[in-house]
């Protein structure tokens, strides 16, 4: 059988088409008008809305325009112990003590109130932190609101959920947040915490509080008890108050490996409970018989979501070598057409870098792999000339050696190794101070659970990437924390069993 | 790997080198993941397309439109009004371009010849023994050559699914190729009839086989069995053709056929394809709509962008 060549016809059809014409997509903004932000937000402390004792705030900007959004309250250690006696009396007084289903009925109200402004929290999320508005709208609010629905289940229940035992509660949990999901992450602390009966203290990132404040606005109006939820926003100096603080019987914390050491030193020989979510450095490992499309989605997925500001993040890709050529072909392809702009704009698929001193960072690692002899590969996407950006980045000829495969960057940036055999993957993957999460590509089913039971992360993701669910516990290994947070083990760390 | 996959250099193909078997498709072959390719697609679908974007997208999916009657009842009279419509879809807009082709049975290859006479629209016909493609191999040639002689200058043709599920893969091979050489020089589309070929693995091994036996296009469905085009499917095919054109340097077109009605739906599509091949496949040389009620929503889209506003479905003429 002979193909014969490509037939070369004329052109048919004097159409709007010519080729290799680039297809603009006008832009497809949110609307912002419904949203109405206050000039200024002050601390949320007994149910009250109230000044700081400092009387300072900071600017909260928006990381894509580099504009002013609104004003934070800076907390000072006065303030800390204003909010940690007030959830202190509010535990005491009521929160312990009424009925466990009282409790899930206000745990439901909140997760109602999520869903019902979801547009307006969605679109102050992505002003507040550079995010992708599809991302806020479709993976943050969502899941804010079903974190809650999920701990407001478990509120009268907790006897099932530790069986044998009887339950109680911590009692005040000092709760401190990152600047990359500030809702979420908010959700992911608080709605456990209320669940199991205790009063919490948060304070989120001082790079994006707004949405915090919006939460805090949302639990006045679901008439939570005061105290049962205290919101002050600041920064280090803040939560270090928070964490030293002697009445708080338990912190959790998400942020840097760094920080969650000091908490952790901090802490030492006091009987605070602590819970720790820290960086990563996952591998995402593709084996030859891998979906190659779908993988290359999910590596995509991987690093570039949420411009790479996530903890699990597969930041590291090992690609078995017989496919690595045509991987890496299709992985140059694909972040090509990665979208990059205003975060507002509907078609945005990588957004703003969410502040100047991130943006430093991700640009000073970069430079140490270009140094180091690794190859760069960047999207050649225009950037916006204000605010803060990056393009979406990989290297290949990496070794493990280099800076950019062992730290942690925590933006949108991948660096490609290979490997020849599952157990040098194994071995690779391990081979990290770090162990929160990876991700495992391959069509052989028994390769998978083979992987699953060697690699030591706290989250496997087998043919998929970055998929999160309030059932299913998320936490580390070695340096990336212990604790759990979703699921049943989600509540474990918030009650005492005896 | 065999020395036929070794890329040949652009505008020299030799043609020993072309010579593909059935075992270079197969080598292409590996799984899809169902899950993440839904994911892909619905991911694409959500692409909001506004203003001069969207107007560009709907002209251009005119041009691209196989403009489509394919039932037992079609007269010439029917054609005839349909063929009509291809070369002048909106009368009141002589802007809006012609469609990519008028896609009949056979016996109605004539009249659409002499009904389309000049204006530059294609001619296209099913053969094969459309649409189950239930008969004899000599007969599917036959009739494949008699509607070219009739007029035809693209063929669709319909796989074997019988083999093909019983993973016969050579007899859907070899009977590609034969209906390719027998389709001289009309295009050849290849419809797999993703509908009935179960799960996604399936889809890309079918149009890798399709591609390496000489289609010029591959296409998902019929239109006559419950499941047609979707955009996953699409999707899987979409990333076969862009594996085989960098094994080969080959540009193979895609038509989706079936269920696509409305402009939405249309403009999804194109997302799909601009994002998934580039700006070369933007054309209806590479890409066509099999649909017949998709014109009159695209027309409609189309005035309500030059007016501002929605008119009623009388406004449009039913062909």
């Amino acid at each position: 059988m002979t193909t014969t060549e490509i037939q070369t016809r004329e052109r048919l059809t004097p159409g709007p088409a010519s080729s290799s014409v680039l297809w603009e997509y006008a832009p497809s903004l949110e609307s912002t008008d419904h949203v109405k932000l206050a000039s200024r937000y002050n601390l949320f402390i007994g149910g009250k809305f109230v000044e700081p004792h400092s009387k300072k705030w900071f600017e909260s900007i928006n990381p894509a325009t580099e504009e002013r959004l609104a004003e934070v309250a800076e907390a000072d250690a006065h303030d800390v112990d204003r909010a940690v006696s007030e959830a202190r009396r509010a535990y005491e007084k009521v929160w312990r003590k009424i009925a466990p289903s009282e409790r899930a009925k206000y745990i439901y109200r909140i997760a109602r109130l999520i869903q019902e402004k979801a547009r307006a929290l969605a679109v102050v999320e992505t002003l507040d932190g550079g995010k992708p508005i599809k991302e806020s709208r479709d993976v943050d609010v969502p899941l804010a609101a079903a974190h809650f629905f999920y701990y407001a289940g478990w509120a009268d229940k907790l006897e099932y959920a530790f069986p044998n035992r009887t339950v109680s509660p911590v009692g005040v949990a000092g709760q401190i947040i990152p600047w990359n999901f500030p809702l979420l992450m908010a959700a992911w602390k608080i709605a456990p915490a209320l669940a199991a009966g205790n009063t919490v203290v948060l304070k989120p990132a001082e790079t994006t509080s707004v949405t915090a404040m919006l939460l805090a606005e949302i639990i006045q109006e679901a008439d939570l008890p005061p105290g049962v939820v205290n919101i002050i926003t600041g920064a280090g100096a803040t939560g270090a108050a928070l964490v030293s603080h002697d009445d708080v019987d338990k912190i959790a914390f998400t942020g840097s490996t760094d920080v969650g050491k000091r908490i952790q030193r901090t802490l030492a020989g006091t009987k605070k409970k602590l819970t720790l979510e820290l960086g990563g450095k996952a591998p995402n490992i593709v084996f030859e018989d891998a979906p190659l499309d779908q993988a290359v989605e999910g590596i995509i997925n991987g690093i570039y979501f949420n411009q790479g500001h996530v903890c699990c993040a597969g930041s590291r890709l090992f690609v078995q070598e017989s496919v690595a050529e045509a991987v890496i072909r299709k992985l140059r392809e694909r972040v090509q057409t990665l979208r990059v702009g205003n975060p507002l704009d509907k078609n945005t698929d990588v957004g703003a870098i969410n502040s100047k001193a991130q943006l430093e960072k991700i640009r000073e690692l970069v430079e140490s792999g270009v140094d180091e002899g690794a190859e760069i590969f960047q999207s050649s996407c225009a950037l916006p000339q204000r605010g803060f950006w990056f393009a979406p980045t990989f290297f290949t000829g990496v070794s493990a050696s280099y800076r950019i495969a062992q730290e942690e960057i925590f933006g949108p940036v991948l660096s490609v190794l290979t490997f020849r055999t599952p157990e040098e993957a194994i071995e690779k993957a391990n081979n990290t101070p770090y162990g929160l999460s990876a991700g495992v590509w391959t069509e052989k089913g028994s390769r998978i659970l083979n992987m699953v039971s060697k690699l030591r992360a706290g989250v496997i993701w087998a043919n998929t990437y970055n998929k999160f669910d309030p059932t299913s516990p998320f936490g580390g290994y070695k340096e990336s924390g212990f604790g759990r947070e979703g699921g049943l083990h989600g509540l474990a760390p918030y009650v005492v069993l005896s | 790997m065999s020395e036929s996959l070794i890329t040949p250099p652009a505008g020299s193909f030799a043609p020993a080198l072309l010579r593909r078997s059935l075992a270079d498709a197969l080598e292409m072959d590996h799984g899809v993941d169902a899950v993440a390719a839904e994911e892909r697609a619905n991911s694409l679908a959500k692409r909001s397309l506004k203003k001069d974007s969207k107007v560009w997208g709907l002209r251009l999916a005119i041009s691209m439109m196989d403009l489509t009657t394919l039932e037992g009842k079609d007269t010439r009279g029917k054609v005839h009004a349909l063929c009509q419509k291809a070369m002048r879809p909106d009368p009141s807009d002589p802007t809006i371009p012609h469609v990519g082709a008028v896609c009949v049975y056979p016996t109605m290859v004539p009249f659409v010849r002499q009904a389309l006479k000049g204006s530059g629209v294609h001619i296209a016909s099913v053969a094969t023994g459309f649409p189950s493609g239930q008969t004899f191999t000599s007969i599917k040639v036959q009739e494949t050559r008699d509607t070219v002689a009739a007029g035809a200058d693209e063929i669709d043709m319909v796989i074997d699914r019988g083999a093909f599920l019983s993973g016969n893969y050579q007899k859907v091979f070899d009977e590609i190729a034969e209906i390719k050489e027998a389709c001289g020089p009309a295009h050849l589309k290849v419809i797999l009839e993703t509908g009935e070929l179960a799960n996604y693995d399936q889809v890309r091994r079918a149009s890798l086989i399709a591609m390496f036996a000489g289609a010029d296009f591959i296409k998902t469905s019929t239109g006559k069995v419950a499941v047609n085009a979707t955009l996953p499917v699409t999707l899987v095919m979409l990333e076969a053709i862009r594996d085989f054109h960098h094994a080969t340097g080959k540009k193979i077109g895609m038509k989706p056929a079936g269920g696509i009605a409305t402009a939405k739906l249309a403009l999804s599509y194109l997302v799909m394809l601009y994002e998934t091949m580039g700006p070369d496949w933007m054309n209806p040389d590479l890409f066509r709509f099999g649909a017949s009620s998709l014109l009159n929503d695209v027309l409609m889209q189309l005035r309500k962008e030059r007016t501002g506003a929605y008119q009623s479905g009388d406004y449009f003429t039913l062909d």
